[in-house]
């Protein structure tokens, strides 16, 4: 019967930059995670348009000034951009989750396809909407 | 004390102490939002910059509603445990804790206000609806 031990548990080190030169494995997954928790900016921009639609007409015509306004164009371009490459990258890691493509070559063209193909969706929406 | 054996106990569990349930939630939310997003994606971008006449519409129709409403509920759950993740990566002690409950609060709080704009659209464009006729 061991004893709990309460152990002060190590934080995970940030490799990139200092420790490991940047490669296309780290990048494409530290850009997974900075897309994934951004979108919560463009979550919130987009659920308040809603807000106020379902509130008034003038409550309304102030978040879409704002939402359709440069600033809400950036935001909506950027987290239609940060969607693809998440939701690629998530597609990567659901093959991976399957012991495939786990070879650095492959990886890495695995990388380029996010990249790529995050740019090339979101050229395909902005023309489809 | 429990009549276990320490590998008993630590069978599983691992560092996050719940297994491998995290990494499953994310599994299977991330399949469902797979599903889900694009036609969203389709939906919102071509009612946004729409009258509001237009976005009514839209949204109070079933499918548009419906599909908003998983898109909210499973992105903001799945939102929440992502950030989560990368907040146990990076921070420790209090700041972690507090820092988790301030996402997860956050997440609730958009979830519900989503919810609750959806209903109201809905209830709007039945009105207009009847009143119409």
């Amino acid at each position: 019967m061991a004893e709990t031990k309460r152990v002060e548990r190590p934080l995970s080190p940030f490799m990139i930059g200092p420790y490991y030169r940047p490669q296309m494995t780290s990048i494409s997954s530290i850009l997974t995670r900075i897309t994934g928790n951004a979108l919560i900016i463009g979550t919130i921009l987009a659920v308040w348009w809603l807000l106020a639609a379902a509130t008034s007409p003038a409550y309304f015509n102030v978040a879409n000034a704002v939402a359709t306004s440069w600033f809400g164009d950036l935001v909506f371009t950027g987290s239609l951009w940060a969607i693809w490459y998440h939701y690629l990258a998530g597609l990567r890691h659901l093959l991976w989750d399957t012991g495939r493509g786990m070879e650095i070559e492959t990886a890495e063209k695995l990388g380029w396809a996010i990249i790529i193909g995050s740019v090339v969706l979101t050229a395909i929406t902005l023309i489809l909407v | 004390m429990r009549y276990l054996t320490a590998r008993k106990r630590a069978e599983g569990k691992g560092a996050s102490h719940t297994g491998t349930e995290h990494h499953w939630y994310m599994t299977v939310s991330s399949v469902a939002l797979a599903f889900l997003v694009p036609t969203f994606l389709y939906i919102f971008g071509r009612t946004l910059g729409q009258p509001l006449e237009e976005v009514i519409a839209t949204f109070s129709r079933p499918f548009p509603a419906i599909l908003t409403a998983l898109v909210v509920v499973i992105g903001m759950r799945h939102f929440a445990k992502g950030a989560q993740m990368m907040l146990e990566d990076y921070t420790q002690g209090s700041l972690r804790k507090g820092l988790v409950i301030l996402t997860y609060s956050i997440s609730y709080a958009v979830t519900a206000v989503a919810l609750y704009a959806l209903v109201k659209l809905a209830l709007i464009g039945f009105l207009f609806a009847n009143m119409a006729h």
